[in-house]
């Protein structure tokens, strides 16, 4: 006969209004495992987007997203006659705030060299471009659809092909456009300020500036050594795709990372204290109940099993349902929630730890009662 | 079985127990002998804090006494080396408890609440409520068998209570207050009940009562205070 599932059986309704607290407990500890993975992806998709190995910004920079860099455009023919790099591409970044359909769309918007390395790699929906001016992809989060013109500047933009997951680390989608276009935005001046320029007589930037350039290499050319010949034109700076991941990553996302990362040990911490509340709570509420079975003779084995078994389905319970409203819900995020197996599954782990460390409290106090409380009234 | 040849099931000589020292001790038992006999009813009585419970508890094998000799039904309790659960399996295997409030598990229903003392002493599931099923035939709830404690009569869950401790055919009964939570017809019910299964079973049981309704109804009553046994009414049968 097996008494913990009697009893949960006989107080149904209290075991799952018990686990729901539980499993929504557990549903923000997976929400911030979530938002923490999320974070570290986002920050990663735009520099993997363009699949690239060597990123060659401004020299003693550490650009284009930890820093600012500008680099002239023809540094791309440069690079792309080095020996092992198979294609370079120009591209430049920058952030941009529309309205469209009564709504700010904050977006990133990414400029590249159609047919050279910088553009995304796959679309979600539509084509890649195929003009030089005037066309966008856009990273499904903007809410733009294919056939949507949205204003950048003076002109507006079609929307023709969609991508996934593109975002840069603030989690502000990604939007891809022809290079001129995106240089004519971060770089022309608006007809009166170029007039005041003029006047003024300061030199007018040349607009065939760009942020980085990135190359793509042949096989079994190792980046670092690109890498390297290109630091030692001195003018320029070099990292390869390992680098500008590595510096996202640590210096980028660092501060925010941390951030949630402390948070979410809190939560734990709090969780796992919550968990051995309950389950203490629940063997002191059953200390007559397990005199009782003392008394007519139940081995220590029969109430072990009967607080252990409980707080193990407690738990088991309150994290699938946990896990499964993480699941349910976290399309709805502002930003992206990604939970890996294994999340889930170290999760499992340590609320198994924390309910057999929060049961051995209440097999304690049970196994140090006297059976004599089931005596008398 | 005549009277000259019956078996003492219960047997305690110079028992006694203290509790707290110094200023704070309390001799809850001094030196207490009886003998309890199969097929009697017997009660403890005594004001309140005249050793009643603690006594119940020592043949209860709850509580270890501090000196004295405890034979139970033929064991010698104590003696040498006991361990927890060698005790543990006396009270399973030879005492049966009846309890002032039942105290059946709230989330078993009756023939659970039997057959687990069963299961417990290692009987498979099948022949455990098959005699849970028997035993609350004998004692008239058989058709409350499904129910569960909080859907019984204060009579019934006392009977139930009363199968419980029978279930494993243990020849010493302890029962504290059996009657306090019933009304006096239903208390004489029980009585007569407790007796019918002292004789049928060749059974003792040893109950502490304050209920006068039912002093009538047992063969002998021990009275103690401060610890001791002061008297006893009645004749060993």
């Amino acid at each position: 006969m097996n008494l913990a599932y009697r009893d949960v059986r006989h107080n149904l309704f209290r075991f799952l209004l018990t686990c729901l607290g539980l499993s929504l407990l557990m549903a923000v500890v997976l929400s911030m495992i979530g938002i923490y993975n999320g974070l570290v992806i986002d920050a990663l998709t735009i520099v993997r987007a363009p699949g690239v190995d060597v990123w060659v910004v401004e020299a003693g920079t550490q650009g284009p997203f930890a820093e600012a860099s500008r680099i002239p455009g023809d540094t791309r023919n440069s690079v792309a006659r080095l020996h092992g790099v198979a294609d370079a591409g120009s591209v430049t970044y920058q952030t941009a705030e529309v309205v469209f359909a009564g709504r700010t769309h904050r977006l990133y918007l990414v400029g590249f060299e159609p047919g050279r390395p910088g553009a995304p790699l796959a679309l979600a929906a539509g084509r890649s471009i195929g003009r030089s001016h005037h066309e966008i992809i856009a990273d499904l989060g903007a809410g733009l659809a294919l056939g949507d013109r949205i204003p950048l500047g003076r002109d507006a933009f079609e929307v023709v092909g969609l991508v996934e997951n593109q975002v840069n680390s603030g989690g502000d989608p990604a939007v891809y456009l022809p290079l001129r276009d995106a240089q004519t935005l971060q770089f022309e001046l608006a007809p009166p300020a170029a007039r005041v320029q003029i006047a003024r007589g300061a030199t007018v930037q040349s607009e065939n500036t760009v942020n980085a350039v990135v190359a793509r290499l042949d096989p079994n050319v190792a980046p670092d050594t690109v890498a390297e010949t290109i630091r030692r034109w001195k003018h320029l700076a070099a990292l390869t795709q390992a680098d500008q991941e590595h510096l996202l990553t640590s210096s980028v996302v660092d501060r925010a990372r941390r951030q949630i990362g402390l948070f979410m040990a809190i939560l734990l911490a709090v969780s796992a204290v919550v968990i051995a509340l309950i389950i203490y709570t629940m063997t002191m509420e059953k200390l007559r109940q397990i005199a009782t079975l003392k008394l007519i003779g139940a081995p220590d084995r029969t109430i072990i099993g009967l607080i252990v078994q409980q707080a193990l389905a407690l738990g088991g319970v309150g994290w699938a349902f946990g896990l499964i409203l993480v699941l349910l819900i976290k399309d709805y995020f502002p930003r992206r929630v990604v939970l890996e197996p294994i999340n889930a599954l170290a999760l499992a782990g340590i609320i198994f730890v924390v309910c057999i460390a929060a049961s051995s409290l209440g097999v304690r106090a049970a196994l140090k009662v006297d059976p004599a409380t089931a005596l008398g009234g | 079985m005549g009277p000259a040849t019956r078996e003492a099931l219960v047997e305690i000589a110079d028992i006694s127990k203290h509790f707290g020292e110094g200023e704070t001790r309390v001799d809850a038992l001094r030196q207490v002998s009886l003998s309890v006999q199969a097929g009697e009813v017997v009660a403890l009585l005594g004001p309140s804090g005249s050793g009643k419970t603690t006594l119940l508890n020592v043949m209860g094998c709850i509580l270890e006494p501090d000196g004295g000799r405890m034979r139970l039904d033929g064991e010698m309790v104590y003696e040498n080396r006991w361990l927890r659960g060698d005790l543990r399996r006396l009270r399973l295997d030879k005492i049966g408890f009846i309890f002032q409030f039942h105290n059946l598990l709230p989330f078993l229903d009756a023939t659970d609440n039997v057959a687990l003392v069963l299961q417990l002493a290692g009987r498979d599931r099948v022949t455990a409520r098959s005699r849970a099923l028997e035993l609350l035939e004998y004692l008239e709830v058989g058709n409350r068998r499904d129910s569960m404690p909080a859907n019984l009569s204060g009579g019934e869950a006392q009977r139930v209570a009363i199968a419980r401790a029978l279930a494993n055919r243990p020849r010493i009964i302890l029962a504290d207050e059996p009657t306090a939570a019933l009304d006096s017809h239903r208390a004489g019910i029980v009585m007569d009940l407790l007796r019918k299964l002292a004789a049928e079973q060749d059974a003792c049981i040893i109950a502490v009562t304050h209920d006068e309704k039912i002093y009538a109804r047992f063969d002998r009553i021990f009275h103690l205070r401060d610890g001791r046994l002061e008297f006893q009414e009645g004749e060993t049968t």
